[in-house]
C-alpha cells in the first residue's frame, strides 16, 4: 500500500456500504452491515456458513437490491445494477465459479474489459483503424494479465478444460480486466492445496500493490489474518466485531461464535460439528460424552 | 498435434495389413468401377441412362466416383509415392467408410431398379457385377486391421473400433500457392458436389447422391484430408471466404436453364435469414421460435412500395430505398417485440417469440378491409409485384454474360448472393468483436456477463435487432423473387422452408454460431424436401425423427464451432496449427 501507483492515499474509503439490509421473505440474510474499505487495503470478511457474506457481496455489486441501505464508490452513491458497479470499478469472482465456460482463456479476460472500451457495433463492421487500435490494446492488456495470473501459456484453452485453480485464477483476471479499483473475491482458494493458497496469498498482495482495494470472503483463517489489514466478522447477517488481525482473533464473542471450537475454520468443518453435536445430543440420555460441551456450543450459535 | 478426441484416438502405431489384403479391395474397387460401365438394366424407364454398355450414367456415376476414392484410399493405405496425401490419418478406417459409400448407393441403386421396374429380372449382368464386387469390398476392407483396440468387450465397441482412425500428423509445409491451390480445388468439387446434387432428376439420384456424399465426408474424416483442409482454410481465411464465393457466383454459369437456379435462389434466401438468425440463436442463446416474421415485414415493406398494381400505395421506390425501408422496418419491429420479450429467459422468450410470430401472420391476414384497415390484401397477399429493374438492367429478363444466357433467376440469384455476402459480413465481423464476445459471454452465464460490465439487455436487444434487420433485408430480395408475397408463407412450421422451425433447424443442423454451418444446414433442409416429394406426408415426422437422431449422435451440428467442437469432444487442446485461429485475433 505504500506503492507510489496508489492513486489515491490511504485514509480515503473506496467501499462505503452504510447500513445495508436485506430480507429475503421472513429472512435477514444482512442485517444493517456497514463495511468501509480504504484505498490500498486488504479486509477480510470472515463468518460461518450461511452468515450473510456471499448475500452482502451481491447487494455490493448490483446482483441484488438492497432492501435498505445505500452502496458507495468513490463517494458515488452506486444504483443497484450490475453492469454500473462494475463500470464504476468494482469487480468481483464468485463463490462457484462462473466463468464463460466455453470461451476461450483469451476471450474470458477479454470480456472483462468490456466497459473499458467503446467499440460498438458500426466499427465493429466497418473496422476502421480506431477498432482496430482498440482490439490490439484489448489484447494487448488481456495477455499481460494472463501473464500476471500465469496463464498466458493456456490463452486458446476453452475456460471449462482449466484445472480447477486456474479456473479461481482466471476469475481473478477476468475480474482485473476491467480495471477495477475495489476487488471483491468470494473464497478465493476454496478447493486449492497449500502450495495453490500461498500462490494466491501472493497475488492477492501483487493486486494491492498495484493499487488496487481488496475485499476477500474467506474460511481459511491462516489465509486471512497473514493477508488482511482489516477483518470484520459477520454472524447471522450483523457485523459482529471489526477491527485488525490481531483484535479479532482475539475477540471472545467471535472466538465463541466462530472460531472458539475443538475444530478449525475450514469450510466442512462446522458442519461436521454440528452433526455430531445432534449425534450427541440424541445419545445424551445414556451416557454422558465427551462432545457434550460442544452440543452446548453450538446451541449457541444457532 | 496433439489433439485427443474421443472418436479418433492416438494410436501407438497402426498394424500394416498384408500387402496382398490391400490389393485384394484394391481389385474389389476397381471391379466395381469397370461395372459401371455395363449396363445396369434394359429399359431407360429407370431415371437416369442406366442402359449403355461402354459409358456410365446417372446413378452409375456415384458408384463410380465412390470406387475410384476407394482405390484412391487404399493407395494411399499402401504408400505408393504421389498418393501418400490421402490418407494422412486413418489408412483403414476410410477405406472401410468409402467401400461402405460406395456400397451403400449401389445397392440402393439395384434395389431401386428392382423394385420399381418389379423384379430382379430387369437387372443386366452389369448390376449383379456392381453388386458382387460392392459388397466383396466391404468384406474384403473389413479384413484390414484396426486402428485402435475396441474400448470394451460389447459387440458395438468392437465394432466402433473399425471406425476408429488416429489423427493425422502436423501437414508439411507448402508453398503458399500451392495451399490457395489447393482451397480452390476443394472449393471446386464441392461446387460440383453441389450442383450434382441440386441436378438430380428423380427422388433415386438424389437419395443416391445423398449416401455416397454422407458416408463418403465420413470417410474423409477418418482418412484426415478434412482435418488437414480446415488446417488449410484456418490459415487462409480470406482466400477461403473469396473460393466459396467465387464457387457460389459460378453456380449460375454452370447451369443451362433456369430450373435450377431458382432452386439455388430459394436455398440462398433460406440460408441467409437462417444466418442471421444465428446471430440471435448462436451468438447471443436467444431462442426466437418467430424469426420468419421478420423475412415477412421486409417482404411486405418492398412489396407495398413496389409499385404493384395491388398495393394500396401507389408508389415505386426505387430498389435501394425498399431495401433500406424493409431493414428499417424490420428493425422498428424487432426493437418493438425485443424490448417487452427481452427480459425473459429461455423457454419463455421461445414461446412469447412464437407468439408475436403469428401474432404477425395474422395480422397481415386481418389488415384486409373487413377486420382493420385495408393495407395487405387479407389472405390475398399483394400479387403482381414487379421485377427489378437496376441501371436499366431488367431482372426479369435473359441477358447473356460471357456468352452464358442467365435467366430470370439467376439474376436474383446473384442479387441475392450480395445479400448474402453482406449477412456473412456482418456475422462474421460482429462475432470477433466486442459485440460478439459480449454476447457469447451472455449466452455462457448472464449473470457473469453483468457482473462483468455488461448490460445484458441492450446487447440482447442489439442481437435481436441486428437479426431482424438481416431478415428483413433478405425479404426485400424475396418479395420480387415470389412475385407475391402472402401471410401463409411465414407460418411457424410448414413442409416447405423457409419457415421458423426450419429456420432454427438450419441452424442447430448446420452448427450453431459458425458461417458455413448454417448455409449447409438451410442447402439440406431445402434439397431433402424438395426432391423427395415422394415422401411429402411424412416430410414432418422424418424430419423429427433426423433432429433427434442428430441430437444424439451429433449434437454439435454437421460444421462444429471452435469453441462447441471442444465443448462437446472434451477435448483440452486447440486442433489449428498454430493454436490461434481468427476468433482471438482482431481485425481479419
Ligand atoms: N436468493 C436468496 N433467496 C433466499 N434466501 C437466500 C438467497 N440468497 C441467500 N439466501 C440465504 O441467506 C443466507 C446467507 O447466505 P450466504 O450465501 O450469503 O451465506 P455465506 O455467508 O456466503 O455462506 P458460505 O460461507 O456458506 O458461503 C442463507 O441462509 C441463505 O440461504
Ligand atoms: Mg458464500
Amino acid at each position: 500500500m505504500t506503492t507510489s501507483t496508489n492513486p489515491a492515499p490511504a485514509t480515503t474509503p473506496v467501499l462505503d456500504a452504510n447500513g445495508v439490509i436485506m430480507r429475503f421473505g421472513g429472512l435477514t440474510a444482512v442485517n444493517n452491515v456497514s463495511l468501509q474499505v480504504n484505498a490500498g487495503e486488504i479486509v477480510g470478511l470472515i463468518g460461518p456458513n450461511g452468515a450473510g457474506k456471499t448475500t452482502f457481496f451481491n447487494c455490493l455489486t448490483g446482483l441484488y437490491v438492497p432492501t435498505e441501505g445505500t452502496v458507495s464508490y468513490k463517494d458515488k452513491v452506486l444504483p443497484p445494477r450490475s453492469h454500473l458497479v462494475t463500470q464504476a470499478g468494482i469487480a468481483r469472482t464468485f463463490q462457484n465459479i462462473r466463468l464463460f465456460a466455453n470461451m476461450t482463456v483469451l476471450e474470458n479476460v477479454l470480456v472483462g474489459r468490456h466497459t473499458r472500451t467503446k467499440e460498438g457495433l458500426w466499427s465493429a463492421l466497418l473496422r476502421g483503424p480506431g477498432f482496430k487500435k482498440a482490439e490490439r490494446e484489448s489484447h494487448e492488456a488481456a495477455m499481460e494479465l494472463l501473464e500476471f495470473t500465469g496463464l498466458a501459456h493456456k490463452r486458446d484453452h476453452l475456460a471449462r478444460n482449466l484445472p480447477y485453480g486456474e479456473q479461481r485464477k482466471l476469475e481473478i483476471a477476468r475480474a482485473l480486466a476491467s480495471q477495477p479499483g475495489l476487488l471483491l473475491l468470494d473464497e478465493p482458494t476454496a478447493g486449492m492445496n497449500p502450495q495453490e493458497t500461498q500462490a494466491a496469498q501472493e497475488l492477492v498482495f501483487a493486486i494491492r500493490d498495484q493499487g488496487i482495494a481488496v475485499l476477500v470472503i474467506e474460511h481459511d483463517m491462516r489465509f486471512i489474518f497473514n493477508l488482511c489489514d482489516r477483518v470484520a466478522v459477520l454472524v447471522r447477517g450483523e457485523k459482529l466485531v471489526e477491527g485488525t488481525p490481531d483484535v479479532v482473533q482475539a475477540d471472545e464473542r467471535v472466538v465463541a461464535a466462530y472460531l472458539g471450537t475443538p475444530f478449525e475454520g475450514a469450510p466442512g468443518d462446522e458442519e461436521v460439528a454440528e452433526v455430531r453435536a445432534a449425534e450427541a445430543k440424541a445419545a445424551d440420555g445414556a451416557t454422558s460424552t465427551t462432545s457434550k460441551p460442544r452440543t452446548e456450543e453450538e446451541g449457541d450459535t444457532e | 498435434m496433439t489433439t485427443q478426441t474421443t472418436t479418433e484416438t492416438q494410436a501407438p502405431a497402426t498394424p500394416k495389413a498384408p500387402k496382398a489384403l490391400s490389393y485384394a479391395t484394391l481389385g474389389g474397387a476397381v471391379l466395381s468401377f469397370a461395372s459401371t460401365f455395363l449396363a445396369w438394366t434394359w429399359t431407360a424407364e429407370f431415371p437416369g441412362n442406366l442402359t449403355v454398355d461402354g459409358y456410365p450414367g446417372g446413378l452409375q456415376l456415384l458408384t463410380l466416383t465412390g470406387a475410384l476414392l476407394t482405390a484412391v484410399l487404399v493407395l494411399g493405405g499402401l504408400g505408393i509415392p504421389g498418393l501418400r496425401w490421402a490418407t494422412p490419418g486413418g489408412k483403414y478406417a476410410s477405406v472401410r467408410l468409402m467401400a461402405l459409400a460406395t456400397f451403400a448407393t449401389t445397392w440402393f441403386t439395384v434395389i431401386a431398379i428392382a423394385v420399381e421396374l418389379g423384379g430382379l429380372v430387369n437387372l443386366e449382368p452389369g448390376a449383379w457385377l456392381a453388386a458382387v464386387a460392392t459388397a466383396l469390398t466391404v468384406a474384403l476392407s473389413f479384413a484390414l486391421p484396426r486402428e485402435a483396440e475396441p474400448t470394451g468387450t460389447s459387440g458395438w465397441a468392437t465394432f466402433a473400433a473399425f471406425f476408429k482412425a488416429p489423427a493425422p500428423a502436423a501437414a508439411k509445409e507448402l508453398p503458399s500457392w500451392a495451399e490457395i491451390l489447393l482451397i480452390a480445388v476443394a472449393f471446386g468439387i464441392g461446387l460440383l458436389a453441389f450442383t450434382y446434387g441440386i441436378g438430380t432428376e428423380g427422388a433415386e439420384d438424389f437419395l443416391g447422391f445423398l449416401l455416397l456424399i454422407g458416408f463418403g465426408v465420413a470417410a474423409l474424416n477418418k482418412s484426415g484430408l478434412s482435418r488437414r483442409l480446415t488446417g488449410l482454410t484456418v490459415k487462409h481465411k480470406n482466400v477461403t471466404v473469396t473460393a466459396a464465393f467465387v464457387s457460389a457466383f459460378a453456380f449460375p454459369f454452370t447451369q443451362t436453364s433456369d430450373a435450377y437456379t431458382s432452386v439455388g435462389t430459394n436455398i440462398l434466401i433460406f440460408a441467409t435469414v437462417a444466418l442471421g438468425l444465428n446471430i440471435v440463436v448462436g451468438l447471443a442463446g436467444l431462442l426466437d421460435l418467430g424469426y420468419v416474421a421478420f423475412l415477412g415485414v421486409g417482404a411486405y415493406t418492398a412489396a407495398l412500395v413496389s409499385g404493384s398494381p395491388n398495393s394500396p400505395f401507389d408508389v415505386h421506390v426505387p430498389f435501394w430505398a425498399a431495401v433500406l425501408l424493409g431493414a428499417l422496418a424490420s428493425l422498428i419491429f424487432g426493437v418493438i417485440i425485443g424490448a417487452p420479450t427481452l427480459r425473459l429467459h429461455g423457454d419463455y422468450l421461445a414461446i412469447v417469440t412464437l407468439g408475436f410470430g403469428e401474432i404477425f401472420r395474422i395480422g397481415m391476414q386481418n389488415l384486409d378491409g373487413t377486420s382493420g384497415p385495408d393495407i395487405t390484401n387479407g389472405p390475398n397477399g399483394i400479387p403482381n409485384i414487379p421485377d427489378l429493374e437496376m441501371f436499366g438492367f431488367n431482372f426479369g429478363e435473359s441477358h447473356t454474360v460471357l456468352g452464358v444466357e442467365l435467366g430470370r433467376f439467376s439474376n436474383y440469384y446473384l442479387l441475392m448472393l450480395l445479400v448474402t455476402i453482406v449477412v456473412v459480413l456482418v456475422f462474421r465481423r460482429s462475432d470477433q468483436s466486442r459485440i460478439g464476445r459480449a454476447w457469447v459471454a451472455i449466452r455462457e452465464d448472464e449473470t457473469a456477463a453483468r457482473a462483468m460490465g455488461i448490460n445484458a439487455f441492450r446487447l440482447k436487444l442489439l442481437a435481436f435487432a441486428l437479426g431482424a434487420t438481416l431478415a428483413g433485408l433478405a425479404g426485400t430480395v424475396q418479395a420480387h423473387v415470389t412475385y407475391t408475397v402472402t401471410p401463409a408463407q411465414y407460418k411457424f412450421v410448414e413442409s416447405m422452408p423457409p419457415n421458423s422451425a426450419f429456420l432454427l433447424a438450419a441452424v442447430i443442423l448446420g452448427g450453431m454460431g459458425t458461417v458455413s454451418g448454417p448455409l449447409i444446414g438451410a442447402a439440406l433442409l431445402y434439397l431433402i424436401p424438395a426432391k423427395l416429394q415422394f415422401m411429402a406426408d411424412y416430410q414432418l415426422l422424418l424430419f423429427g425423427i433426423a433432429l433427434v437422431l442428430l441430437m444424439r449422435f451429433r449434437p454439435e451440428g454437421l460444421v462444429a464451432d471452435r469453441r462447441k467442437q471442444l465443448e462437446f469432444k472434451e477435448t483440452g487442446q486447440l486442433d489449428t496449427p498454430k493454436g490461434d485461429i481468427g476468433l482471438s485475433k482482431a481485425g481479419v
